[in-house]
């Protein structure tokens, strides 16, 4: 003779595997079963004998403070509290009792992580495990997402600035003087632009070598940047000439005097490898006062103009571009 | 092909045979850049020519060099990701390979037009499974059987795996579950990471 379990005790076993967050009410609404995954929640323990509505903060739909009225939302998604912890269910009737299925919705993810459950904690049905995945491989390609962004954004910086300098003395080029130019243009800044051309520079180059060459321009954008303000632009422009923007400056007394030091500077012999460079400087200035509607071709145009004036003056000077074309010497 | 998967390739060989030899293998296939970048986007081919410069360069064979690549895949500590995703597909190394004909849809799942290979299982009983596997790769089922080796180790199971060959246009791996709780399983929780 087999002894057969009562039936209640098999349907508790299947609905405890079928809906591991579920609660069996009795007519008063006071709690007479629970699933084994509720009760591992906090406030989950002792949820057997207390009133639903005591246990639970019924939020939705409002005013369920009686089993009439779950009963009157039966078959509709209630949103239930449960210390904290967000629940969504459905009640159906039993009979004289209710049962109410439960789940953590949207909220799975950090549910499953603040009360460690497992696999064995939701139904082979449920697609917990499966939104657990999913999260971690969205986390897993974001994180790979961003490291490329990031790589980029560095790669996109570092090509901005390379396409903007000069690689041999680190000056500004041509491409970042014009962006310079077209800003003070915009901002209707007053400037002066000052372009520098060595003297003497082809013969270090032919009896020297390139590499004295090289160091000599680099020796010469090191005078150029001591000699000037952090704001303003100092561009190499061609192969021994140069271009100074002095943003804000359009006195000629200061202008005179820093085209004096630089040419000074640039008079010192230059040692490489134990040989001296000799070398020189002539300049042109011109000042963006003397326009009605500066031009940036047109200044770099008189500036030349200034300079080759300087040049055939006898090099290692300095001459302001005079509009009425009179130049006089700095 | 997704640059994961050239990624992938890219980093097992430097993490086992070092930066200087992956610099040898990418000079090999003529690669264009230093490295692969993993979410982007290379022709197909590539991959192939990567693949065929390591064995040169490395003196191993295609199907070891795949082999310890689907093992380092799931064992290497640089990439436990993709250890705890497989971990997902089930609670023991039974449910696992129960689950392998997913696999496809769970890897476009978190990579949309990730290159997966087809996947077809055959349960003979006693623990003993067939999987046919198709994908454009020449030597995919080494892969997999790399991956499995390393898999079965992570779930403590004991595990006899065999390449078969090829058979109507895609390979075939037999898996033999001999002790699913031969040794202790690496620990997983569903909820550690990133937590």
């Amino acid at each position: 003779m087999t002894q057969r379990p009562p039936t209640t005790a098999i349907l508790k076993a299947a609905m405890d595997r079928l809906m591991p967050l579920h609660l069996l009410l009795d007519a008063k609404g006071r709690i007479t079963g629970c699933g084994p995954t509720l009760a591992k929640l906090p406030g989950g323990g002792d949820l057997i004998g207390r009133s639903l509505f005591a246990a639970f903060d019924l939020r939705r739909p409002a005013g369920m403070a009686t089993m009439s009225d779950l009963r009157a939302h039966q078959g509709e998604k209630l949103r239930l509290m449960l210390r904290g912890q967000a629940l969504r269910g459905l009640a159906v009737s039993t009979g004289k009792g209710m049962m109410i299925n439960l789940s953590f919705g949207i909220g799975v993810v950090d549910a499953v992580r603040a009360n460690d459950l497992t696999d064995g904690d939701f139904a082979p049905t449920d697609l917990a495990i499966e939104m657990m995945y999913l999260v971690e491989a969205k986390a897993a390609a974001m994180n790979a997402l961003r490291g490329l962004a990031q790589r980029l954004e560095g790669d996109k910086q570092q090509a901005q600035a390379q396409a903007l300098t000069d690689t041999l003395t680190g000056l500004r080029n041509r491409r970042a003087l014009s962006l310079a130019l077209d800003e003070l243009m915009r901002a209707q800044t007053s400037f002066a632009l000052m372009h520098i051309d060595l003297d003497f520079f082809k013969s270090v180059n032919d009896t020297l070598g390139h590499a004295a060459g090289d160091h000599v321009l680099q020796v010469v954008a090191e005078v150029l940047q001591r000699e000037t303000r952090g704001q303003d632009t100092v561009a190499r422009v061609g192969g021994d000439e140069f271009v100074v923007v002095f943003s804000d400056m359009t006195e000629r007394s200061r202008l005179e005097g820093i085209a004096r030091r630089i040419i000074a500077e640039l008079s010192k012999p230059m040692d490489f490898m134990g040989q001296a460079c000799r070398i020189s400087a002539s300049i042109g200035i011109t000042m963006s006062t003397h326009y009605e509607q500066p031009d940036a071709d047109r200044m770099q145009t008189d500036a030349d103009e200034a300079l080759y004036a300087s040049k055939r003056a006898g090099r290692g000077q300095a001459q302001f571009y005079k509009p009425d074309g009179d130049r006089r010497r700095a | 092909m997704h640059g994961v998967i050239n990624r992938s390739i890219q980093c097992f060989i430097q993490d086992t045979y070092g930066a200087a030899s992956w610099g040898a293998v990418a000079a090999r296939a003529e690669l264009k850049v230093p490295g692969f970048e993993a979410m982007l986007t290379y022709d197909d081919a590539l991959t192939d020519r990567v693949i065929n410069a390591g064995t040169q360069v490395l003196g191993r064979t295609r199907e070891t060099l795949l082999e310890d690549l689907g093992h380092y895949l799931v064992s290497h500590d640089t990439l436990t990701s993709l250890r705890r995703l497989l971990r997902f597909s089930g609670v023991n190394f039974s449910d696992f390979v129960n689950s392998l004909e997913e696999l496809p849809d769970r890897g476009r799942l978190a990579l949309p037009n990730l290159d997966m290979p087809e996947l077809e299982l055959t349960d003979h009983g006693q623990g003993q499974f067939t999987l046919h596997c198709t994908a454009p790769l020449q030597g995919v089922g080494f892969i997999l059987v790399g991956l499995l080796r390393a898999m079965a180790d992570d779930y403590g199971a004991l595990v006899l795996l065999d390449h078969l060959g090829t058979e109507a246009g895609g390979e075939v791996i037999s898996i033999q579950i001999a002790d699913q709780s031969f040794n202790t399983a690496r620990p997983f929780s569903l909820g550690l990471a990133g937590a």
